[in-house]
């Protein structure tokens, strides 16, 4: 198991390597010029003046590599300077943002916050809606509770989030007065009264982002419980006279949950696409409007950061499904 | 009475009339069908019936609502000529969700085929030569690592100026767009397809057309290809719909097409503004988009059960 976690260590070097030096040449080999926007009076000379304190002067393989280098070095040291009050980074340049010339990642810290609560959270609700449908569905499979939840599934997988999110808006902030159809996020936790206006708020775009993860797994829910429930095994359990409680809850379940643990793993970085255009439809300032206010403007080191951010979520939890995976199920073996 | 009986059980059946029996019998595959070609029919034949170009301003019957509303409100502007309402320039919004209709279908239509093809054919050589397996999944996966949304929100930007100045605004946007969903949502089927490829490599009817010396392109062809029909297929579906919901969002955050070019997605994305007076114009394209999803999503169920001769059997 250590090797195997060790080998895929080693291996998901190169993936990123591989998926920062597409982002890069993408941005690269794009005829987008970040100095595109700039006034057409500016003369030619000041112009290849402000392309170079841009740092747009080098050819690829010099800036390839110094990007990886403020990446991985110089920002990690940055962090360690700033909790531990040393000083590795020594001044070093850090990844400046095109647009507001402060580093990205000071940026991507204040945004961060709140993409984490509403993405979050509605993972944790989206997961815990699941579980049970899930285990409902399977156990009385073809009930009306189990037409319904698949007609459910559906729809969570057919209704695209910025149809249910505006849907949403209509229905309750237009029509019935009852939530703010615009997320606060300056909005400060301090008494009664304010805790529940940031849950009234949070509803809605926790809600949109939950369906989706209901939908995906509860059916991954459904599939390995009934997967289980017709295996030798609980006929046994059965047999030996324990109650059907024990044998579902306990037996069943159980052995059901090690895809699915899996499957929640992999579903959080398709969480955060979501997110992209959930905030755009609440106006949450977080990570995914960050992105796109960025991508606007031709910021290129902010697009590079926060797109390798999200690879790097992504490569993360495919190592966890799959290192999970193995601790989980005793019949797994990677070596 | 035998003869009968004969002449029933002696009728020759295809294996497409089996496929067609078993769709039959799952309800929301034959209702996500009908709506499919129903929807189908509303764009492509709607306009020659409903003659009204959509783009035309009319300012002076702008913001006319659905006729439908006069029920509830009778002081609801409304006008027979315009039965689901116009929009803040006056266009008709009928005539523009047909309009709208017609490229998010032709894209998603596009967009599939082309994942497919990318994806089949990566399959296939993957599955059939060895050679080539390690290299492609390597790929694949590495594909598969990439955060796609981003990056094809990346692309959008970046390509959209040249492309449109090469093809014309339409064309260049349509082509990137399709471009873009396709390469980024083959995978799934190359695995799929790399799977089955390699399960069929081992049978028997492979070796015996192989020791009579069929080349490897027709063996592939022949033999192979229509072997992986079956979840080609169920993963045309979900590829149809998938690249539907990912034009509508490219339209909605402002990357797809131009405004003045109407997609279900932009349609909704230019309404939301104005969703507080008029929530229709949000609900209409949203529900088309929506339903048209739910339906090529249940079609594909209802394929799964059908291709798959242990359930069809019964």
């Amino acid at each position: 198991m250590l090797t195997f976690t060790i080998r895929r260590l080693l291996l998901s070097i190169p993936t990123l390597l591989f998926i920062a030096f597409v982002i890069f040449m993408l941005l690269e080999l794009a005829p987008g010029d970040p100095m595109a926007q700039m006034p057409l009076t500016i003369p030619p000379e000041v112009k290849e003046k402000m392309r170079l304190a841009l740092g747009l002067g080098e050819p690829w393989w010099v800036r390839f590599p110094l990007w990886l280098k403020q990446f991985f070095i110089v920002e990690p040291q940055y962090w360690i300077d700033a909790i531990f009050g040393t000083n590795f980074a020594d001044g070093a340049q850090r990844i400046i943002s095109f647009q507001s010339r402060s580093p990205v990642f000071d940026t991507i810290a204040q945004r961060m916050p709140q993409t984490l609560w509403v993405v979050g959270m509605s993972y944790i609700v989206g997961v815990l809606i699941a579980l049970p449908i899930g285990i409902i569905s399977a156990y009385r499979q073809y009930s009306v509770f189990d037409q319904t939840g698949t007609f459910i599934s559906m729809i969570g997988f057919s209704v695209p989030p910025f149809f249910s999110g505006v849907l949403l808006i209509v229905i309750f902030s237009v029509q019935l007065k009852w939530l703010p159809s615009i997320y606060d996020t300056t909005h400060v936790v301090t008494s009664w009264d304010s805790f529940v206006f940031q849950l009234r708020q949070m509803i809605m775009p926790v809600m949109v982002l939950a369906l989706q993860t209901t939908a995906q797994v509860s059916r991954y829910m459904r599939a390995s419980m009934l997967d289980n429930l017709s295996q030798d095994y609980v006929r046994t359990a059965r047999a030996k006279g324990m109650s059907e409680s024990t044998v579902v809850m306990k037996h069943v379940l159980r052995n059901s949950m090690i895809p699915v643990v899996t499957v929640i793993a992999l579903g959080i970085p398709s969480i955060f696409g979501g997110a992209i255009i959930t905030e755009q439809i609440f106006k949450v300032n977080g990570l995914g409007q960050l992105l796109i206010i960025a991508l606007q403007g031709n910021d290129i080191p902010m697009v590079m950061t926060i797109t390798f951010l999200l690879a790097v979520l992504i490569v993360v939890m495919n190592l966890i499904a799959d290192i999970l995976y193995g601790v989980l199920d005793p019949r797994i073996r990677y070596d | 009475m035998t003869n009968d009986t004969l002449d029933m059980t002696a009728k020759p059946r295809s294996q497409w009339l089996d496929v067609w029996d078993q769709f039959r019998t799952h309800k929301g595959a034959v209702l996500g069908l009908g709506f499919l070609i129903f929807i189908t029919l509303f764009c492509t034949i709607g306009p020659l019936i409903w003659d009204v170009d959509a783009g035309k301003l009319n300012i002076r019957n702008k913001n006319l609502r659905p006729i439908y509303m006069a029920l509830f409100d009778s002081g609801a502007k409304f006008s027979w000529g315009n039965p689901m309402g116009t929009d803040n320039l006056g266009r008709d919004i009928m005539a523009n969700i047909m309009q709208g209709g017609r490229i998010s279908l032709a894209v998603g239509w596009t967009a599939m085929i082309l994942a497919l093809l990318i994806g089949t054919t990566v399959g296939v050589l993957a599955g059939y030569f060895r050679r080539l397996d390690g290299l492609l999944m390597r790929f694949t996966d590495l594909v598969l690592a990439l955060p796609l949304l981003p990056l094809l929100l990346v692309m959008m930007l970046l390509f959209r100026d040249p492309l449109r100045s090469a093809f014309g605004p339409e064309q260049g946007i349509f082509i990137l767009i399709v471009t873009g969903i396709g390469i980024t949502s083959w995978m799934q089927t190359a695995r799929i397809v790399r799977g089955d490829v390699m399960a069929l490599k081992e049978r028997e009817f492979v070796l015996a057309a192989r020791s009579i010396g069929t080349p490897a392109r027709r063996m592939i062809t022949r033999h192979l290809l229509p072997n992986v029909m079956s979840p080609i297929m169920v993963s045309a579906t979900l590829g149809l719909a998938t690249a539907i919901i990912t034009e509508s969002a490219l339209s909605f955050l402002g990357l797809g097409f131009p405004s003045d070019f109407p997609t279900w997605g932009k349609i909704l994305f230019d309404s939301v503004d104005r969703m507080m007076s008029f929530p229709e114009r949000v609900i209409w394209p949203g529900l088309a988009i929506s339903l048209t999803v739910l339906s090529v999503n249940y079609i594909g169920d209802g394929l799964r059960d059908a291709l798959d001769p242990r359930i069809r059997g019964l």
